[in-house]
Parts: C-alpha cells; structure tokens; sequence
C-alpha cells in the first residue's frame, strides 16, 4: 500500500472528445441497468490516455457520468497504481518493471539508465519536459525479461544498450517497433522453437502486440477516440 | 515428452493464422454446439472426470467448483467471471493465449457459461495487457460477427454475451472477490467468505471465477475426453500445463508441457538449461513469487506438479518457474519480492497492511547484513502472525517466500550478518 493523493496543480476543466464520449457511452452499456459504476475503471482509464494523466476535474466529469459519489471515483483513482495523479512526460511515461524476474535480468540496469537519461527521481519530469519514469511492479512478461512499458507497448528482452537507443529514438520523434528487441518473435525461445514446429506461417510478421503497435501506430499518442477500431461501442446486446 | 498433436495451445507464439479461420483449421470451434447440447450434466461430469485442477494457482479441481453453482435460477442471472489478472510475478502464460490463441479462451467461455447456467461472461484482463485486450477484443468481434457469440450463439441454442472487462494495475485484482469488487466499480478489496461467489458473487449474483488457462482447454477437453487429459501427468495431477519459465537459463520460454514433468528436464529441452550448466543452479521458485523456493538438493530430484511440490512445502502456484544461478543474492530476490508485496497490499487487513512494511524493512536489514542474527528469527515470528491471519491469502504469499528463503539459506543470512560485524568483506554478499 501506498499514499496516493491528487496533484497540487489542478487544471480548471475536463471534458471527453466527441468520440471518447462515445466510447464512453457503450462501455456502460456492457454492465446490467443501475450498474453503471463498473465502467468506472475504463472510463478514468479513457480519461488518462486523453490527457496524459489524471486530474480532479476529469475525475469529476467521470462521477457525473457514471452517478457516482465524487469519493467513490477518488477511491478507485487513488487506490489503482495504473492512474497517473500528477502530470507525466509531454512524451512519454517510461514503466520499468522491476520484480524479481526482471530484476535478476538486470532490471536495475535500466533503471539506471532512466536515472541517466530523465531524471535522478521516478515521477519527476526530465528538464525538456519530454520523459519521466517510474518503477512498476511485475508486468507480466516474465519470460521476456528485462522489459518496459511506455505508452501501450511493452519493449522487451531489453539491454541497457537497447534500451538506450529505444529512448534516444523516442526523443527524435520516432516510435521504435516494440516487443522483444533479440530477434525472437514471443516467448518462444530464442535459440529455436522446441516445440510446435509445424505451426508456423508467413501470415504474420509479427507477434500479437507488435504487429497492433505497428499498424495503429498509437504507442504514445494521447487517445482521441477513433484510433483503434476493434473497441468499437458495444451495440449488440442479446438482452435488455 | 508431450507431442505436438496432444498440444491444447498450438499457436501458443501466434506464428500460425491467429484470425477466426486460423483457429478453425486448428480445430476450434468444431461442433461446439454438439458439446453443448449434450447437456449440462455431462459437460459438468466430464470436467470432473478429466482430473483439471485450476491454473490459476490454488489447484482446486475444475469441475467440482462448476457444480457448486446453483442448478435451477431463483430469478437472478448468473455469472461466468474469468480471472486474466495476470499479475502474479513470474507469470505469463494467459497472456500469450489471449493475444495468440483467443478463440480456445472465447469458446471455453460459451461452453462453461452454458454448464452454469450463464447467459453473460466477463473476461477481467490486467489493465497493463494493452495490446492483447486490443488483440482479444479483436478476436471477441470477429465471433459476434460470424454468429458464435450472441442471440442463439454457435447455433446451440444458448443465448450468451462475452464481455471484456480491464483492471489498472493492482495485483490483488487477481483474488477472486477483489476482482468482483473490481468488475463491480469499487477498490479491490477482498471480501469475506462465506458467501462464496457461488452464492452471491457479483452484483450479488451466483458467480464462478476461473483462470484464462483453466477455462481455455475446456473445449479440447470435451472435445478429446476427459480420460485423454487424464493420461498426462501423474495420479491427482492430470493433464498438460502452460509453463513459465524465467529468470537464469539460456533461453526463456513459455511451453505446454506434461503435468509432472521433471524440473530439470523441463529446463533442459526447452529452456538450453540453466545458465552455466546444472551445477551453477542455486535455487528456484517453481510456482510464482508466492511459494517458498527450493535450494538446489531439492531440484535434482523435482517433479513439477502439484502433489510433489506441495510435499517440499513448496507449490505449483501458476507454474511460473524462476530460475536463479549461483551469481543471483537469493536474499536480495526475496527482499524485492517483500517489496511488492507491500507495495500490492490492499490494506483491508491490519496484519498484512503493516506486517508486509514490518517484513520488507527487515528484509532490507537482512540484504545489507546490518542486523542481529536474532531477527532471523523474529521475522520468521512474524510471518507467523501475519499467515493465516487475513481475510484473502495475500498475507500467506508474502509469509511463504521469507519463510521458504529462511529455511533454505539460513546459512547464507547468517554469514552475510556475522562477516558485516567482522568488518571482513562477504564473499557470498558479491552479487
């Protein structure tokens, strides 16, 4: 457990775009009448990914939206890690897990190397007010230890050297292709596949999350709705 | 050593086709409508029979717990919720299912709703698992579009709608009544039992939590019988398994293996063996951080399933294995461990809100070696008081760790304390 509690500096408001509106509508739509309180993670989390971060007033806006008490809202947004109280990197929020499997695999190497390149502290913006960083606990892709998260995508089997340069790209403006950065293609293991020989197919390039990072090219853009189109409203419901 | 043919997972690394079609020329969705117009009953009876314990790390026998759910409804809906908070360190199996074999995990979930009598499901993914709730969802559409999920899904007659929920980082999610707290819009703090979910779980609703994994190889069982799954693994521990494994061996992996496969096999065909070869092995955490490590004396001999793990007071947990050569500070690793937990802990209870601080401040004495050899011992006292003493079992996974860590590498503990006091430098702290 840990103390979390609201930035100093508020913004003066918070309202969803159009589409994130939208969006917003038909996830409530996913949870039986009256119990429109469940959506209340998406819909912050929808929130963050608008702006960035999580601020009191779109807190605010996502109580009204889902009638609840202002509390009840600030409960879940304190006591889930995910949500950013307090203003991150214009362009990136680097997660560097750092639970045992990746710690043994030189996780405190990247570490380092976040103090190196944005800030001596986690959560304290870089002075060009590009990155800040912070260690998370297990992301759970052990397998592909060490590993980060920035925006939506995990980069993994990571070194200090590549993870530099993931980094160094970042801050030119570009958006290095996530996943594993030795050469394999999941979790299978690197010198070769040990089993399930048979099942491979030049169908696709790229593992599952890769291959999404790459086409909907969204890693670190703040979300306005209409990126991705598989979360598309629910409309389809059998039942009243 | 299990054929590919007797694979549940066959695009486990998604280098095959991962759309609709791919998994039906795997052999997905293959009369799923003849399974479940063989009725209830028989779903319910076959799981019983095919021996699958949960995969999501108590092991409590699958099927057993579907037949808890209540047989006729007393006019409130019931609930299929599948646990794909896949949070515990160490693990990531449910994972590469989501994002590469969907359709095994969207078909178990009409046909186990069906044995429980639910017209809806949730599926609660990790927040962090961006891409593969995008990939899953994907997987979720194409179903509704091509008729398997929704009014009369897959032509069975059953009415069922498939739901994807996410979290935002909190490990304790992953217990069962936290993630209904979760699903159900508040903080993700267990709940007392009784009443189990199988009474009221959510929205106060009769509600059966599963792991992704146990719920994934539902059809293939079905489809291939329960006594097919049963003749993997030893008595009690049947079936095939994802396995998990990290840390210090030349190539990490994620496989489907036998139940009851040797430890060091398991790390010899697919993992190119510890790094530096057996000997340099110094200890391993077989089932996920929560179970107690096991020092090298014990590897040569483990056999990876439930029954024989938990007989070395140890477990299977979700068989993520972590793997630790003789380089790693093994006290180190367990502190780190420590630290989560008390990073992840809800704070409900007071034993595990202020004992997993309590642990990890001595844990941190213990890596430095500024300590007394007394507290060894007062720590051990303290996870005492802590296990066992919590409404969920978060109190009990950040105890077993320290106590598994002192019961094996006392020696080390001590050395590291005595050679600080001495002014000499520790060989055994040099990481």
């Amino acid at each position: 457990m840990s103390i979390r509690r609201l930035h100093k500096d508020q913004p003066v408001d918070f309202a969803f775009t159009t589409a994130n509106k939208e969006w917003a509508e038909g996830q409530i739509a996913k949870y039986p009448e009256g119990r429109q309180a469940s959506a209340v993670i998406p819909l912050l989390w929808r929130a963050q990914e608008q702006e960035g971060w999580l601020s009191r007033p779109a807190i605010e806006t996502v109580g009204e939206m889902l009638d609840m008490a202002f509390i009840r809202v600030l409960e879940v947004a304190t006591f889930y890690f995910m949500f950013q109280l307090q203003p991150v990197g214009a362009v990136a929020h680097v997660q560097v897990c750092g639970t045992t499997s990746c710690m043994i695999c030189g996780a405190e190497d990247l570490i380092s190397v976040c103090k190196d390149e944005i800030a001596p502290v986690a959560h304290q913006i870089s002075a060009d007010g590009q990155f800040s960083w912070e260690e998370v606990e297990c992301l759970g892709a052990c397998s592909n230890a060490p590993m980060v998260q920035i925006g939506k995508d995990f980069y993994e089997d990571l070194t200090e050297e590549s993870f530099r340069e993931i980094l160094a790209a970042f801050a030119r403006g570009e958006i290095p292709t996530p996943g594993p950065q030795n050469g394999r293609f999941a979790a299978e293991p690197v010198t070769g596949l040990s089993t399930l020989t048979e099942m491979v197919s030049d169908k696709h390039g790229q593992n599952a999350s890769a291959e999404r990072a790459t086409v909907y090219g969204d890693t670190i853009k703040r979300i306005q709705g209409d990126e991705v189109p598989v979360l598309k409203p629910i409309t389809r419901k059998t039942k009243a | 050593m299990l054929k590919d043919q007797d694979r549940i997972f066959t695009n486990l690394y998604g280098m095959h086709d991962r759309s609709l079609k791919g998994a039906r020329a795997r052999g997905h969705w293959d009369g799923t409508a003849k399974l479940i117009k063989k009725g209830r009953d028989w779903i319910v009876d076959e799981m019983k029979g095919s021996g699958l314990r949960g995969r999501g790390g108590a092991g409590f026998p699958t099927g057993l717990k579907w037949s808890f759910m209540p047989k006729e409804s007393d006019g409130r809906p019931a609930y299929l919720v599948i646990n794909a908070d896949e949070s515990e360190p160490g693990t990531c199996k449910d994972r590469e299912i989501m994002r590469h074999d969907p359709h095994t995990l969207i078909e178990g979930a009409l046909i186990a709703s069906f044995a429980m009598n639910a017209n809806a499901c949730y599926i609660y993914i990790r927040g962090e698992f961006i891409r593969e709730r995008e990939a899953l969802q994907a997987a979720i559409d194409e179903c509704y579009d091509a008729g398997l999920l929704g009014k009369n899904a897959a032509k069975s007659g059953w009415d069922f709608d498939l739901y994807l929920h996410h979290g935002a980082g909190a490990y304790i999610c992953g217990e069962e009544t936290a993630l209904l707290e979760s699903l159900e819009g508040k903080k993700g703090m267990p709940r007392m039992k009784p009443p189990f979910p199988a009474g009221a779980g959510l929205y106060g609703c009769p509600t059966t939590v599963n792991n992704v994994e146990s719920i994934a190889v539902v059809p293939t069982i079905l489809r291939r019988g329960g006594d097919w799954f049963k003749s993997f693994g030893r008595e009690n521990n049947a079936g095939t398994k994802l396995f998990a494994i990290s840390g210090h061996v030349n190539s990490p992996c994620v496989v489907e293996e036998e139940m009851s496969i040797p430890l060091r096999e398991l790390l010899d065909r697919h993992c190119g063996g510890v790094r530096g070869g057996w000997d340099n092995l110094k200890a391993v955490i077989p089932g996920g951080s929560s179970v107690p490590m096991l020092p090298q004396n014990i590897c040569n001999d483990a056999i990876m399933d439930f029954d024989w793990l938990r007989e070395q007071r140890s477990g299977l947990g979700t068989a993520a294995v972590i793997v630790m050569d003789q380089s790693t500070d093994v006290i180190k690793a367990i502190w780190r461990l420590s630290k989560f937990y008390k990073h992840e802990s809800c704070g409900q209870c007071t034993p595990c809100r202020e004992g997993t601080g309590w642990m990890m401040r001595v844990m941190e004495r213990l890596v430095t070696g500024e300590a007394e050899v007394e507290e060894i011992d007062m720590l051990l006292d303290v996870t005492k008081q802590v296990e066992g003493h919590t409404i969920c079992a978060l109190g009990d996974a950040a105890a077993w760790p320290i106590q598994g860590l002192v019961r094996h590498f006392r020696n080390e503990i001590e050395d590291r304390i005595k050679h600080k006091r001495t002014g000499r430098v520790s060989s055994v702290a040099a990481e």
